[in-house]
């Protein structure tokens, strides 16, 4: 069942730098009208977005566990503070750390893989699947293979 | 002016190299490189490591061509502004990323109009070649079905973040006993 919002939401978008970043960016007219804060890796982001809602954490993967302990905690720090109504995320492990959090706080969570995944889904992605609301995949031939939807992309 | 960008996390010197021997021969074509982790010495190339997005976005606008690894960003950008693109993609088996995607983005997007891949140094030299001797020519893309794939994307974020729909959540819980 579908009810509108009733007050303006406050929305966490998190992504990695570089191109996921790119991919949020070109996603954020989705955001019109609602609160909406953005959580990154590079600190330059604050270049074009507002800083007082901007928050930096550590850029890490799977193969670097020290970095990826300090951008869960910084990740929790920003989910618990700023408790979001909802959160999105173009990827990647920063996201689903972020999604993953979230659920704890009952918020609703979207993590949109990116296009640069077109033949199988990030783990980013995957791990997401068992957590997130909805996991999105930019490819109709990857969602048919796994339980990700596709409902349009970015290019 | 070319502008040429690796990204900021794995170094990735076949490309930056490619470029130096090619700027080499081409004196009068001046190229700026983001090259990212590198130890590479470039003696044709100028070189910035990392650059911020103003600055960044700066430099893809005023860049006739660009050349890149197979990053979304670069793809993204370079769309969105309609420039030529040469796009090297990386490989795992070279230590150049930690897994191969960058091969599969690149051919799915070699579809678009304004994007070449290429897959070594000679492929590269060519299509440089040839972008100079077509003065940096794009054929016209198609723009309008790339935004409808856009604004179905934008629309299914708007409905998610309006409307407080939670279907998937029973669904969720069934495929974690699933797993259990």
């Amino acid at each position: 069942m579908m009810k509108a919002a009733s007050t303006k939401p406050v929305i966490l978008a998190v992504s990695s730098g570089g191109g996921h970043w790119v991919q949020m960016r070109r996603l954020a007219p989705a955001f019109d009208g609602a609160e909406v804060h953005y959580a990154t890796t590079d600190a330059s982001a604050g270049d074009v977005i507002d800083p007082t809602r901007l928050h930096i954490y550590p850029d890490a993967n799977k193969d670097t566990p020290l970095r990826l302990a300090a951008c869960t905690l910084r990740i929790a720090w920003i989910v618990f503070t700023l408790r979001p109504q909802v959160v999105v995320s173009t990827g990647a492990a920063g996201g689903f750390l972020a999604i993953r959090l979230a659920r704890l706080i009952g918020a609703r969570t979207m993590f949109i893989d990116s296009i640069a995944n077109a033949r199988k889904l990030s783990i980013s992605a995957q791990l997401s699947l068992g957590v997130a609301d909805r996991v999105l995949s930019q490819w109709p031939s990857v969602a048919e293979l796994t339980d990700a939807e596709y409902r349009g992309a970015v290019i | 002016m070319i502008f040429a960008t690796v990204g900021t996390q794995l170094p990735f010197d076949r490309l930056l190299q490619g470029l130096d021997t090619w700027a080499e021969r081409n004196a009068g074509i001046p190229i700026l490189a983001q090259s990212g982790a590198t130890s590479a010495q470039l003696r044709h190339v100028e070189t910035v490591s990392q650059m911020g997005q103003a600055d960044f976005q700066d430099r893809f606008e005023k860049a006739r061509l660009i050349v890149g690894h197979a990053g979304m960003g670069t793809i993204l950008c370079a769309a969105e502004l309609g420039k030529p693109l040469i796009l090297m993609p990386r490989r795992a088996d070279y230590g150049e990323h930690r897994n191969d995607h960058q091969q599969d983005t690149a051919q799915e997007m070699s579809r678009l109009s304004n994007v070449t891949v290429v897959l070594d140094v000679q492929s590269l030299h060519r299509a440089l070649d040839e972008a100079v001797a077509s003065d940096f020519k794009v054929e016209p893309s198609e723009a309008c079905a790339e935004a409808e794939e856009l604004g179905l994307l934008i629309e299914a974020i708007r409905d998610f973040v309006w409307f407080e729909d939670r279907k998937k959540v029973s669904h969720r819980h069934l495929s974690r006993r699933k797993l259990a």
